[in-house]
């Protein structure tokens, strides 16, 4: 029987909304301010963003579980559509499209034509190599990793850095099974 | 008029997170529900090895002859464990909104730490109404 998810659409309806220009500028705020709290270090804040992603992801993922009423996936091709069809459409309103797999189907891109956290902003010089929206990288690791699957995710083109689209790769590394709780020699 | 007797919530390592006794005679004092909740996480996780399906992920109802116990399984290995008066129907669809409660009034908590009791007031109270609505 095949789960009956909807469509992101269908989920994105009746969840809770705020003004989108509120989340860009509150996220651009809260960059802004790790910046300063960091000194200007810019390696030091993109992990720090994708830290915070990564906690926001392992909580994500339980909302978004009992909203879209979503059973396991088979595989990780399945994973990788819910993602970008249902995940994103629910939580940021827009969808991604899922391209360029390797041979084994473990590594696939994200294509987001369109990231509503970097409306309005602008990298200057000596920002350029901060990933800014890297939280959203934390976001998938954070999640997937509640499900059993360890992943990579990085953003390979980045529409602030002057590319077309924006492209975050997802690399599946291992499928963790369930530890059984009579191993313990206590 | 369904009669649901208790709540309880059980993490992905087996230890009791979430305990609410609805009625008067089902009150268990907390540290023998402790004892039971992990109890219950070893044999939920007994009972998908034993199954001869492969896939299965273990039980979801128990039925007795003065109670019913519902479990429900997220995916991220969070245990909701229900019981209530034997044929009550609507166990299924309460226990997924008691997920959803769950995802929107504890883990949305800031102050809330993952695995650990749960002691958000806004759950308590939404999670009483939604078994009043049903009782």
């Amino acid at each position: 029987m095949k789960p009956s998810r909807g469509t992101g659409t269908m989920n994105f309806a009746p969840v809770e909304k705020i003004n989108s220009e509120l989340f860009t500028l509150t996220y651009g705020s809260m960059v802004r301010q790790l910046l300063v709290d960091n000194e200007d270090n810019v390696e030091a804040v993109n992990t720090q963003l994708e830290k915070m992603g990564y906690n926001i992801g392992v909580r994500l993922i339980d909302e978004f579980l009992a909203k879209t009423s979503t059973t396991r996936c088979s595989d990780f091709r399945e994973t990788a559509e819910v993602v970008a069809k249902v995940g994103l459409k629910m939580f940021l309103g827009v969808q991604a499209t899922v391209a360029n797999w390797n041979a084994d189907g473990t590594e696939c891109s994200l294509i987001l034509e369109d990231n509503p956290i970097v409306d309005f902003v602008e990298l200057p010089e000596q920002y350029q190599s901060l990933s800014y929206s890297s939280m959203l990288c934390g976001v998938f690791r954070g999640a997937l990793e509640m499900v059993n699957m360890k992943v990579e995710s990085w953003f390979v083109q980045d529409t602030l850095k002057g590319d077309e689209v924006n492209e975050i790769r997802l690399r599946l590394l291992e499928v963790v099974q369930d530890e059984y709780p009579f191993k313990d020699d206590e | 008029m369904a009669t649901i007797f208790s709540l309880v919530i059980i993490n992905k390592s087996g230890g009791l997170i979430f305990q609410k006794d609805f009625t008067e005679t089902a009150r268990v004092d907390t540290n023998e529900a402790m004892t039971q909740a992990s109890i219950w996480h070893s044999l939920h996780a007994i009972s998908a090895q034993l199954s001869p399906a492969h896939g299965d992920t273990g039980i979801e109802m128990l039925e007795a002859d003065t109670f019913n116990l519902h479990c429900f399984l997220a995916p991220t290995g969070t245990k909701f464990v229900l019981t209530c008066a034997p044929r009550t129907a609507g166990m299924e669809v309460l226990l997924q909104t008691i997920y959803e409660l769950y995802s929107d009034y504890v883990l949305k908590n800031p102050f809330y730490e993952m695995e650990m009791p749960i002691r958000c007031a806004a759950f308590d109270q939404h999670l009483l109404n939604e078994i009043r609505s049903r009782s």
